[in-house]
């Protein structure tokens, strides 16, 4: 280990940011350090680290290094590596869609409902389909909210309605349309084997069916949903990682504007 | 026994008699009733196993033909021993002929109690000794190659597909586990019926289904003759089918079974009638084939706040106890659920989750306590998630937990990958093996932070309990009391299976099971 302690390699390579040519960042710009971590489907020994180097060039990381190696069982064998990066990116083309609102807080969305409504606007969510997740729809929905921002429940002028979890596409509809939904939002933590994607889209088919989408404001969200995702699928808009409460609801009242929902 | 907390031992006795007058009244309540599953579990357990030409399972092809007939009430033994004496078939022929349509059971001569014990008395028997066989066996491994020491160290499977999950299964045994839990496909305890076969599909998970829990178990056989060390198997009775898994579990040789009495109505919103009705057979059946059972108390913490709901918990963990003996389940086998739930930026958390953990191995000294790891505060950070899970893990070797479930870094980003399982045994056993022997070393200080919290939560229970006393289970379960999950009582899946016992009703393996080890 002594000699990594200290780098030697020579830093011969441009050390000025082109944002044009942006590459991962160690501790000197452009050094290109990338750290991870696999398991190859081999036996531990020489030919596995040697592998794991072949990988990590292939992969274009150069000075490949396997920092630790430890056979999980026998025929299996996990690495620790690290390399440096010869691709780039442009990033000063990058154009990624966004949710096009303004984040307003609790109290400042309660007021926009006031001034623009001037009626208590009603959510429905769940999780649905056969996701019996309910840590997302909660985190948005619960009184308590999540990581500081307080859910829906706890906004004065939404009324929410939190069905839980596993609750069927048709069963979540026909509740909208029964509480005068005036937005439906879909929480969805299991996405193996992209059964998300096949759930939404059928949701999405559902209410175009009952000639609905038009009539209600359609949101999704969970750990592996985009904006953009969300959008393709024919939602108004999608929530990632590190979205709250008040990110769906700002949302939700300025779009019903635009929209010029009543 | 002193408790190194400075608990009240006089509360907590009252605690559990408050805990036990609640389960009083929900078992004067369960024992007027059966269910599609309770008979369905008694099919399996004359026999009955196999799928008809629809695929559909023999066991629901019979019960759902008295269904339609609305005479379930009467229950299932009495119209298959009634058809084994008019046609002199075995039960499973008889199953055969019911899903043909050639037989049906309500137009069969009806005789009396004791001529029907007669004819049914050597399916019964065998199928006490079938499982007696299997408990068995389990308790001779443990005599002779043995296991690893507590808390042992559980680990989950869920690839969707048995035969991978075979291989995940016996590598992580080879890397340290004690016990593998199969994760079930999602939405399989909406299910009213078991899947029938070995299943190579599943969406975050795996089909429990007998075949599935036999491949199961011959793989962790094979690993623990090779590492020295009896593996357990573990899998789920929640959901409508929790008596029919724990059939299949007690036929299969399975050792741990998640097997809560109201994990499903908060959780899964399976009506409470049917959940409470279902969780006595199946807890009946755990107890006699010598499984750990695991409750879920430890969900409550991912809808409600950890710090502010934490008596919950104990009130929960109180009465999941108490419903448990009357099913006759030992303490050992009361693997009683509690969680390292706090937010990890609280000051002084770490204290809080010592002393409840602590509070919990006090007031069941010999339950085989499930201790469950982080879940809602992991963030896809792995490498702090890592630390969380390291926390956790002191907490569990200080306070002698029974089962650790390991948390993952990689936890809320996906099931875990075969790497995942090795960083976390690893993890759990440096700290298992580092501080060993913390808890005997280290006291708490009077008027500490751990000693008030510990009273606090078990003076919090008692309020709640003395509440539920005078409500009710299922009033308190509709107020919400648990989890901020509100219930209603006729509400919710699984109520139209439910059914008052008629005249003619026996079951007579409660008894023998309760009575008999």
């Amino acid at each position: 280990m002594s000699e990594g302690l200290y780098s030697m390699e020579a830093k011969d390579f441009d050390k000025t940011l082109n944002l044009t040519k942006i590459k991962p960042y160690g501790d000197t710009m452009n050094d290109g350090k990338v750290q991870l971590s696999f398991t190859l489907p081999v036996p531990c020994g020489a030919e596995a680290v040697e592998a794991a180097k072949q990988l990590l060039k292939e992969m274009g990381l150069n000075n490949p290094s396997v920092v630790y190696y430890k056979e999980l069982t026998p025929g299996f064998t996990f690495f620790n590596c690290y390399g440096s990066c010869t691709h780039t990116v442009n990033y000063s083309s990058i154009y990624v869609p966004k949710v096009e609102s303004n984040v307003m807080s609790m109290p400042d969305t309660d007021e926009y409902i006031r001034q623009h409504f001037g009626r208590k606007i009603v959510i429905v969510g769940a999780s649905t389909g056969t996701d019996a997740h309910t840590v997302g729809i909660d985190a948005i929905m619960n009184m308590k909210g999540y990581a500081g921002h307080y859910g829906l429940e706890r906004y004065d002028m939404i009324e929410a309605y939190n069905l839980g979890s596993q609750v069927p596409n048709e069963d979540f509809i026909a509740k909208g349309v029964e509480l005068h939904a005036d937005a439906l939002i879909i929480s969805q933590t299991v996405t193996q084997k992209d059964v998300h994607i096949q759930n939404l889209t059928n949701f999405i088919e559902l209410m175009e069916a009952e000639g609905l989408r038009d009539k209600m404001i359609c949101c999704c969200g969970g750990a592996r949903i985009t904006h953009e995702l969300a959008q393709e699928l024919g939602f108004d808009a999608g929530f990632g990682m590190n979205t709250y409460a008040d990110d769906v609801a700002s949302f939700i009242v300025q779009e019903m504007d635009k929209r010029g929902m009543k | 026994m002193e408790s190194k907390l400075g608990l009240d031992f006089k509360k907590v006795d009252y605690a559990r008699s408050l805990a036990g007058k609640i389960a009083t009244e929900v078992q004067t309540f369960v024992e007027q009733y059966t269910t599609v599953a309770v008979e369905r579990t008694l099919c399996r357990l004359m026999g009955i196993d196999g799928v008809d030409a629809n695929g559909v399972p023999l066991p629901n092809v019979v019960v759902d033909a008295l269904m339609e007939k609305d005479v379930l009430g009467e229950g299932v033994l009495f119209f298959l021993g009634n058809a084994m004496i008019a046609t002199g078939l075995c039960p499973q022929e008889i199953a055969e002929k019911v899903a043909t349509g050639d037989i049906d059971l309500t137009k069969v001569v009806t005789t009396d109690r004791k001529r029907l014990m007669e004819v049914l008395q050597p399916t019964i028997d065998s199928s006490i000794e079938r499982i007696r066989t299997r408990r068995q066996r389990r308790e001779h491994y443990l005599e002779t190659i043995g296991e690893g020491p507590k808390p042992y160290l559980y680990i989950i499977v869920a690839t969707g597909n048995i035969y991978e999950d075979v291989v995940q299964a016996q590598a992580g045994a080879r890397q340290g586990a004690d016990v593998i839990a199969v994760i079930r496909t999602t939405g399989q305890s909406l299910l009213d019926y078991v899947p029938y076969g070995a299943t190579t599909e599943g969406f975050g998970g795996t089909f429990a289904t007998q075949e599935n829990f036999r491949i199961m178990r011959k793989a962790l056989d094979e690993v623990g003759e090779e590492q020295g060390r009896y593996i357990r198997l573990c899998n789920y009775c929640s959901g409508l089918c929790m008596p029919e898994i724990a059939i299949m579990g007690a036929f299969e040789g399975l050792d741990v079974m998640l097997n809560d009495a109201l994990y499903g109505i908060l959780f899964r919103d399976i009506n409470m009638q049917r959940t409470l009705i279902d969780q006595y057979m199946s807890r009946i059946i755990n107890g006699f084939a010598g499984v750990i059972i695991n409750t879920g108390e430890d969900n409550y913490l991912t809808t409600a706040d950890a710090v502010e709901a934490a008596h919950t918990v104990l009130a929960s963990d109180l009465i999941n106890e108490q419903l448990a003996l009357m099913a006759g389940l030992k303490e050992e086998q009361m693997g009683l659920g509690h969680a390292f739930e706090m937010d990890p930026m609280l000051e002084n958390g770490f204290l809080l989750e010592l002393a409840q953990a602590q509070m919990t191995r006090e007031i069941f000294p010999k339950a085989t306590l499930k201790y469950m790891p982080p879940t809602k505060f992991m963030t896809g950070n792995i490498f702090r998630g890592h630390i969380q899970d390291a926390l956790f893990n002191m907490v569990g070797i200080w306070t002698h937990q029974g089962i650790q479930l390991l948390g993952m870094p990689t936890e809320a980003i996906h099931t875990p990958f075969m790497s995942d399982r090795y960083l976390s045994i690893e993890n759990a056993k440096y700290i298992f093996n580092n501080m060993k022997d913390i808890g005997e070393e280290m006291e708490f200080r009077e008027g500490g932070i751990c000693r008030t919290r510990a009273a606090l939560v078990l003076d919090n229970s008692i309020r709640l309990l003395e509440e539920m006393v005078s409500e009710g289970l299922f009033t308190a379960l509709e107020k919400g009391i648990f989890g901020d999950v509100k219930r209603p009582k006729t509400g919710g899946k699984g109520l139209a299976g439910v059914r008052m016992k008629k005249d003619n009703y026996f079951n007579p393996f409660i008894e023998l099971m309760k009575g008999k080890r």
